[in-house]
């Protein structure tokens, strides 16, 4: 029983090729996989985006088509005002990012730097609000923004949209100054830094990548938003992405316009997809920090 | 005019039950190094930020060159500070770094060049200029933490614990260049560190606090030499002073089987505590000074010295007493010794309120010593 056999050395080998087998087939098999999961939706959209109407109603489906058209491109333009409604998407996801960092961010440093009496329940609260389905608000919202006649307003949208994300990026950028060492701030007013100027230029400057990261969180959820935009904003030429991709209608009621739908739903992640590339150094930054001893 | 600061019984309390910094009265003169010491907890880091204007005292004052400044921001005080994490802007060059006080103060440019070329100079920092902190190694950053400072050139340098970042051998590096940068510096330097070494070292004053308490204001030879009280001279010294408690007669002390004269002019207690450094402690050679019997216990090798922990015969309660040997006195655990010591070397403490017994008065610079029994560290 103790002496080693030649049967348990080469069942040793034989556990170490399973091994390798595991890194060079099962692993990247899986992440493969995993990723077409992730993906198949949009590649989808994407490939219907450019077919044909011919191959878009084709039966069986037409996975690799022979003929490619920009034509549904084209319709969204010149038979919808498209590009206004990706532009007050932009107006109002912008709009509300930013005000959603402007107030969140000296709110979350206030959370995380003062001994404010209450802060528990203030933060229980602000986590509260994170909890609460926005779809219950929305009744209640429409009377509020029929009251102070915002209908049809970019406000109706802005304001939620801040409101929703706020408590989101009050809590991100708490524990982000939180953990941001203290004796930096103290260094700050021993070399003669006001309370304004050491906010301005030492504590902004490094909390860049925590804004850019909770930035486009806020701008992701306000630019997909679609109950709000729906019911808020009634005029044509007001309306955001989503309720426009979603409004699109064919010829006649009995035609689907999937072509069109496909387009507008590509055009309208486009933006996201730029946006997350351009600042994916900095989102990594930002997700890490803290991670590393200062 | 001569540069000083001077703290007048510093107090401060979070509430009436925390109190880090009790009634703090000492002066800094222009060239000294004060070194404020003690175990974490004993409000050494909090009378520093008082200094610097981080932390309001509670009552109070801090003088530097006779003007008040207790009620003052940090900016106005014209102090400079090293902090224990070096606090670089991380988003800064070196460069901007060692700038940024001197620029918001409106230094005309030119000088602001020239005296950062000054500093680059001194700590050899020309390579580094251009480059962000994140690519400094740990040495690197406290240099330049310190040029951040010297290129100020303030009325008081404040320094909080800035070596203890460091690995052992880059600190005693830094800590010999610490002590000749400053020593070319011309106004009062104050330092926090909870090491002994550092502070034995560095100090031309040494301030040991305890509790928020000054138990002793003095130079580094003082407060080896003559330490106020027991806990100064549990503290100072490493391997940690011998405490024996023992009985006396009025004009002796009885230890082991043996009789030890206390000084001339105690009142002595019916019961005192002897102490004596390990170091003081030998195997006996002359008649003419008191001796302990003993057996030996362990003996550990620390290198240059041998420590040997001795149980001493006695006919009262069994005590213990640790000598440091040399290596050519050779001990083995199990032995019975003979150990002496010379008078001068002994220090007498009250048992019960550790206060140092001595026929002379205290020496000068001794300061209001306080003391609570729980803070005396068991013998």
């Amino acid at each position: 029983m103790t002496t080693v056999s030649p049967e348990d050395i080469d069942r040793d080998a034989l556990k170490r090729s399973g091994d390798s087998i595991v890194k060079r087939l099962i692993l990247p098999i899986s992440a493969a996989l995993t990723v077409i999961f992730c993906l198949a939706p949009i590649l989808w959209q994407l490939l219907t985006s450019f077919k044909v109407d011919a191959d878009i109603a084709a039966i069986p489906n037409v996975y690799i088509p022979s003929r490619y058209t920009l034509d549904h491109y084209r319709a969204l333009f010149e038979r919808r005002p498209f590009f206004n409604y990706i532009l007050n998407s932009a107006i109002v996801s912008i709009a509300s990012t930013i005000l959603a960092l402007g107030l969140g961010a000296p709110a979350a440093y206030a959370l995380a730097r003062l001994k404010l009496q209450g802060e528990r329940i203030l933060l229980a609260t602000i986590l509260l609000v994170t909890l609460f389905p926005p779809i219950l608000l929305f009744l209640g919202l429409l009377e509020v923004i029929r009251y102070l006649q915002l209908g049809n307003n970019y406000l109706a949208l802005i304001i939620p949209y801040t409101a929703i994300n706020l408590p989101l990026t009050i809590l991100v950028m708490r524990s982000f100054f939180q953990q941001l060492p203290k004796d930096l701030e103290d260094a700050a007013r021993v070399d003669g830094y006001n309370t304004g100027r050491m906010l301005l230029e030492i504590v902004l400057p490094i909390t860049i990548p925590a804004l850019v990261t909770t930035g486009i969180l806020t701008f992701i959820s306000a630019w997909n938003e679609f109950i709000f935009a729906l019911t808020f904003i009634t005029r044509e030429d007001m309306k955001t992405v989503p309720v426009a991709g979603a409004q699109l209608g064919g010829a006649s009621p009995f035609e689907v316009p999937y072509g069109p739908i496909a387009a507008a739903t590509v055009l309208g992640t486009i933006p996201l997809v730029l946006l997350v590339l351009f600042f994916q150094r900095r989102i990594v930054q930002g997700l890490t920090a803290g991670a590393v001893k200062g | 005019m001569d540069k000083q600061l001077e703290l007048v019984d510093l107090r401060k309390a979070y509430t009436p039950q925390i109190i880090p910094v009790k009634d703090v009265s000492l002066t800094v003169k222009q060239g000294e190094f004060l070194t404020l010491l003690g175990p974490s907890g004993c409000g050494k880091s909090t009378i520093l930020r008082m200094i610097a204007g981080l932390e309001q005292p509670t009552s109070g004052k801090i003088l530097i060159d006779g003007r008040d400044v207790s009620r003052l921001g940090p900016g106005d005080r014209n102090i400079a500070m090293v902090f224990q994490s070096y606090a670089l802007y991380p988003h800064m060059t070196v460069r901007e770094n060692i700038a940024s006080g001197l620029k918001l103060r409106k230094t005309p440019p030119g000088e602001i060049q020239q005296r950062i070329h000054e500093v680059a100079d001194f700590l050899g920092l020309h390579e580094l200029m251009n480059r962000k902190p994140g690519q400094l190694s740990g040495g690197q950053r406290q240099r330049v933490a310190v040029a951040r400072t010297l290129v100020r050139r303030p009325d008081v340098f404040l320094l909080d614990e800035p070596l203890s970042n460091l690995d052992a051998l880059l600190r005693e590096h830094v800590r010999a260049e610490l002590k000749q940068l400053f020593q070319s510096q011309n106004a009062p330097v104050v330092y926090v560190t909870h090491d002994q070494t550092e502070a034995m070292t560095l100090s031309t004053k040494v301030a040991l606090l305890n509790n928020g308490f000054l138990q002793q204001l003095d130079t580094p030879e003082g407060i080896y030499g003559n330490p106020a009280n027991q806990f100064v001279a549990g503290f100072i010294g490493s391997p940690q002073m011998n405490f024996l408690r023992v009985l006396c007669d009025g004009k002796s002390a009885i230890v082991g089987n043996s009789l030890i004269p206390l000084p001339h002019g105690v009142t002595a207690p019916t019961e005192v505590v002897l102490g004596i450094r390990p170091e003081h402690v030998h195997l006996a050679n002359s008649e003419n000074e008191p001796t302990i019997h003993g057996q030996v216990f362990l003996v550990e090798n620390l290198g240059m010295h041998n420590l040997v922990s001795i149980q001493v015969d006695s006919v009262q309660e069994p005590m213990k007493l640790r000598a440091l040997m040399g290596m050519g006195e050779r001990v083995s655990s199990g032995s019975s010794v003979k150990l002496g010591f010379s008078i001068e070397s002994i220090h007498w403490f009250d048992a019960t309120t550790g206060d140092r017994l001595s026929g002379a008065p205290a020496k000068a610079g001794v300061a209001k010593a306080r003391y609570e029994l729980s803070d005396l560290p068991s013998p």
